[in-house]
């Protein structure tokens, strides 16, 4: 006889405006099994799974649990379906304790006995291999161990099937093996569980099957021991693509930003860099590993001018004149005028980066508006970037007057990237600027920043995949806690290293954000 | 549970638009406007035994009725866009300027002030620049000071500018009984101090606000400062990024705000009434927060809404005295009809999808 799925679902249609999510998707899920849900950015994994943990509601479709076909409206009826989904953001509360968090919001009619409760979690954690303190607060705790009392707290409800959104995004590789095991051990006892992720070598080492998405269409499922990294990239992408990113030995590289023994704090006082020193050379990509959070971003933004320093030097070396200056505590304008080109791609694109709301011609606009002395804006200039930017870097768009809020991740970033490049930059620091995008979008912008090392520029880029900083960089600087915790030849360098000096000093401050 | 025979699926669900087209959305204000008008003739209906065509034509008569009835709603209208185009550049900005009613109060305070004191002694056209001038400069320093702490020290400017509206309205009601000795409590009309009048008492006001409002058009579209108003508002993060001076942009975006407040008071004060009063202004400094929301911002659109919020007023209260009932009437009317044009801003931004065809057994 044939196994009775966990969850089924049949031509599951889900669409956003005239945006498609997901397009007669159908597929199943049994007990005992890792089933991995792989596709690119936007291919319509997370939406997929919101409609089983009931947050959004399938315009067509059916999803069955054990052969009967249930409606899942909400989340609390997710949970009566023993269905329990870890999101990407936590949803913790801060001040109370992983207990508090994990009994939060439960009803019992027999009353709250917290010995009890404590008692069965402790029994979840021995079983399944977790570690964590039940007493700490949510506040106190690293990124990898909310994410642990997100899950006990879907075990403790009973779940059997659990979702996973993108868990390893926000882990060290060290961390990452931990939850495997973790994971592993759910599977032997017989529960489902669905890993989202776009990680391939992730889906290799850990999951049965891979279920396969590709703009909202699935494509198909296949064992994972009968499968290999390309022909899964293949079913991802739709064609045929080679993952190489070409690192050409740095030339003419001289001293361009010396940064000397940098602090800052925040509001709090508390450190959030603490005697940072570097030196990014020209004509190198120096790759920035971490945490997210441990200080990458204030990094970035004292370089830029945006964060205040409570102590240190950021000395700029003009190649054009010879002179040393210093920028610290100066302001993005003081920097410009100080013949300084410093490019910066933040992390936040649509919040810092560009304004979602205004067209690509007003978004080229924000750096040069203030040029001319008249009151009145010039928008024939930046309306001609905007379409040169559009035409050189394929930007998918109706036209330069479409709000870039509209524009998907990947050329919205293309947008940014090549505003950026366009004021031909001696410096150019990126942070985390391909999260979000496809992989052909990405291997664009790492083509990008290799083609601007190559004319002799500086970049500084702030990553998350290891095995793309390893490949791309030709120096990494790993930061932990605000600290730098070692500086590596991006040549030589093995992820196990970078991992290692990447928690070196954690768990000391708060995570951050994510 | 029983065995899933039927396709389950509930009736309807909500799903938010991403984008809808400029005609369609058109379309659901202009029935929003329509269903609320004939929702209304029918309340008055069933609540007074009115009959419809009755109150459809006590609507139109209230507003055009008669050619001074016309001047009157244009007037109107003028004051209302003018304070809505004075809150305009602050709300663009996130700015949330609950105090134009202030604003304008002591813009016209200034005016008053100007003709009761200097009235006579002056030469007119320099009483009329002194007018100009201390009208405008008492509109900004009421908008400014809570900019100023905005910007400094971060405080909330709803609850600030909310705040400088009672100390406007006691400062009316100081100056009042210092001039008024007769214990009547009203000032009279100091009518031949007024601003100059070009055929009649509000054609001078209506021609000032039709250029205001063109200039501040211009002014938030094409200028660096209107871009800057736009970037900061959109993200002060971005704004920090480029190197814009947030805290100056604030200042001086209430400048220009508080500044066109000013101006609101005189044609108020200066052009019209010629006296003030602590209702002068009547509630429109808060009414032009809805007419400048239900614009997008844009001067060009806020036109049209004002004249709509004005049309209304007046029509029923044409309608109220016409049928000799109180004033609640038309408060309700009115209510009634906005929330329609309010509401109607869920069907912009969202859709009802209903259940597709059910399937029957399987």
């Amino acid at each position: 006889m044939k196994k009775t799925p966990a969850i089924e679902l049949r031509g599951i249609t889900k669409t956003f405006g005239p945006v498609v999510a997901n397009k007669n998707v159908s597929m199943e899920v049994y007990h005992g099994e890792i089933l991995s849900i792989l596709g690119e950015n936007g291919s319509g994994k997370t939406t997929l799974m919101n409609m089983i943990s009931g947050i959004y509601y399938p315009d067509e479709g059916e999803i069955l649990i054990g052969n009967e076909e249930v409606m899942i409206r909400s989340p609390k009826d997710a949970y009566r379906y023993n269905i329990g989904m870890i999101h990407q953001h936590f949803k913790l509360v801060d001040v109370f304790s992983a207990a508090e968090n994990i009994l939060l919001g439960l009803k019992d009619k027999k009353g709250f006995d917290i010995k009890k409760s404590t008692e069965i979690i402790h029994g979840i954690c021995e079983q399944y291999g977790f570690e964590l303190d039940l007493n700490k607060k949510v506040y106190e705790m690293s990124v990898s161990e909310k994410q642990t009392v997100e899950i006990i707290k879907v075990l403790y409800r009973g779940a059997d099937i659990l979702i996973l959104d993108e868990p390893t995004a926000v882990l060290t590789p060290q961390e990452t093996l931990k939850l495997f095991d973790i994971l592993r051990r759910m599977r032997d006892d017989n529960k489902a569980i669905i890993i989202i992720t776009h990680k391939l070598h992730e889906v290799l080492s850990l999951s049965d099957r891979v279920a396969v998405l590709r703009k909202g269409e699935y494509i198909g499922t296949v064992n994972t021991a009968e499968t290999n990294e390309s022909s899964l990239t293949e079913m991802m992408v739709g064609k045929k693509i080679s993952l190489n990113i070409e690192r050409s030995e740095p030339k003419n590289s001289e001293d361009r930003l010396i940064v000397e023994n940098i602090s800052c704090t925040n509001r709090e006082g508390v450190r959030l860099l603490d005697n940072v020193s570097f030196t990014a050379r020209s004509g190198e990509i120096l790759g920035i590993a971490g945490i997210a959070g441990s200080g990458q971003r204030e990094l970035l933004e004292a370089i830029a001018g945006l964060q205040h320093l409570t102590e240190g030097r950021i000395i700029y070396h003009n190649p054009k004149t010879g002179k040393e200056d210093d920028l610290r505590d100066k302001t993005p304008i003081q920097i410009r005028d100080l013949g300084v080109r410093l490019s910066f791609v933040p992390e936040d694109r649509l919040g810092m980066g560009l304004v979602g709301n205004m067209d690509i011609t007003d978004n080229m606009m924000l750096r040069s508006y203030k040029k001319g002395k008249s009151v009145f804006l010039d928008r024939k200039k930046p309306h001609e970037l905007a379409d040169k930017i559009i035409e050189s870097l394929e930007v998918v768009t109706p036209s330069a007057s479409t709000p870039v809020r509209r524009l998907s991740g990947g050329n919205v970033q293309k947008v940014l990237v090549g505003r950026e490049i366009a004021s031909s930059p001696t410096v150019l620091m990126a942070a985390y600027p391909v999260r979000g995008l496809d992989i052909n979008s990405s291997y664009t912008i790492y083509n990008l920043l290799t083609k601007q090392k190559e004319s002799g520029v500086a970049v500084i880029f702030v990553g998350e995949d290891l095995d793309v900083l390893l490949e791309l960089c030709d120096r990494i600087l790993v930061i932990g806690g605000g600290k730098i915790t070692g500086v590596l030849d991006g040549r030589t360098a093995t992820k196990e290293e970078v991992g290692l000096l990447m928690t070196k000093y954690a768990h000391t401050e708060e995570g951050g954000e994510i | 549970m029983k065995t899933a025979t039927h396709h389950r699926e509930p009736l309807v669900h909500i799903v938010k638009r991403t984008d809808i087209s400029t005609k369609k959305a058109v379309l659901i204000r202009a029935i929003a406007v329509i269903v609320s008008l004939l929702f209304s003739a029918l309340l008055v209906f069933v609540l007074k035994g009115i009959n419809p065509i009755q109150f459809f034509t006590a609507l139109f008569e209230g507003a055009f009725g008669t050619s001074r009835r016309i001047w009157i709603l244009l007037q109107k209208t003028a004051v209302l866009l003018c304070i809505s185009l004075a809150v305009t550049p602050a709300f663009k900005m996130r700015f949330w300027n609950t105090g134009a009613e202030g604003q304008v109060l002591v813009g016209g305070l200034a005016t008053c002030a100007c003709m009761y004191y200097l009235g006579g002694a002056l030469p007119l056209p320099l009483l009329y620049l002194l007018m100009i001038v201390s009208s405008i400069v008492a509109g900004i320093i009421w908008a400014v000071i809570p900019a100023i702490f905005k910007a400094k020290w971060n405080t909330n400017e709803t609850l600030f500018t909310l705040m400088m509206n009672y100390v406007a309205t006691f400062l009316v009601s100081f100056f009042i009984n210092t001039w008024v000795t007769s214990g009547s409590g009203t000032l009279a009309p100091m009518s031949q101090y007024g601003l100059p009048r070009i055929l009649n008492n509000w054609l001078l006001n209506i021609i000032i606000v039709a250029v205001l409002t063109v200039a501040v058009y211009i002014y938030l579209r094409f200028s660096k400062q209107g871009y800057e108003i736009s970037v900061v508002g959109e993200s002060e993060n971005t704004a920090r990024y480029i190197g814009i001076n947030v805290k100056k942009v604030i200042i001086r975006t209430l400048i220009v705000s508080g500044a066109l407040c000013g101006v609101a008071g005189l044609i108020l004060v200066g052009g019209t009434n010629h006296t003030i009063a602590t209702d002068t202004v009547g509630g429109q400094g808060f009414t032009a927060i809805m007419v400048s929301w239900l614009g997008k911002f844009n001067p060009l659109f806020m036109v049209l809404t004002s004249f709509l919020v004005i049309f209304l007023e007046v029509g029923a209260n044409q309608i109220s005295n016409a049928f000799k009932m109180n004033s609640s009437i038309s408060d309700i009317i009115t209510a009634v009809i906005l929330f329609f044009i309010i509401g109607c801003e869920f069907f912009i931004n969202y859709k009802i999808m209903f259940r597709k065809a059910a399937k029957e057994d399987k």
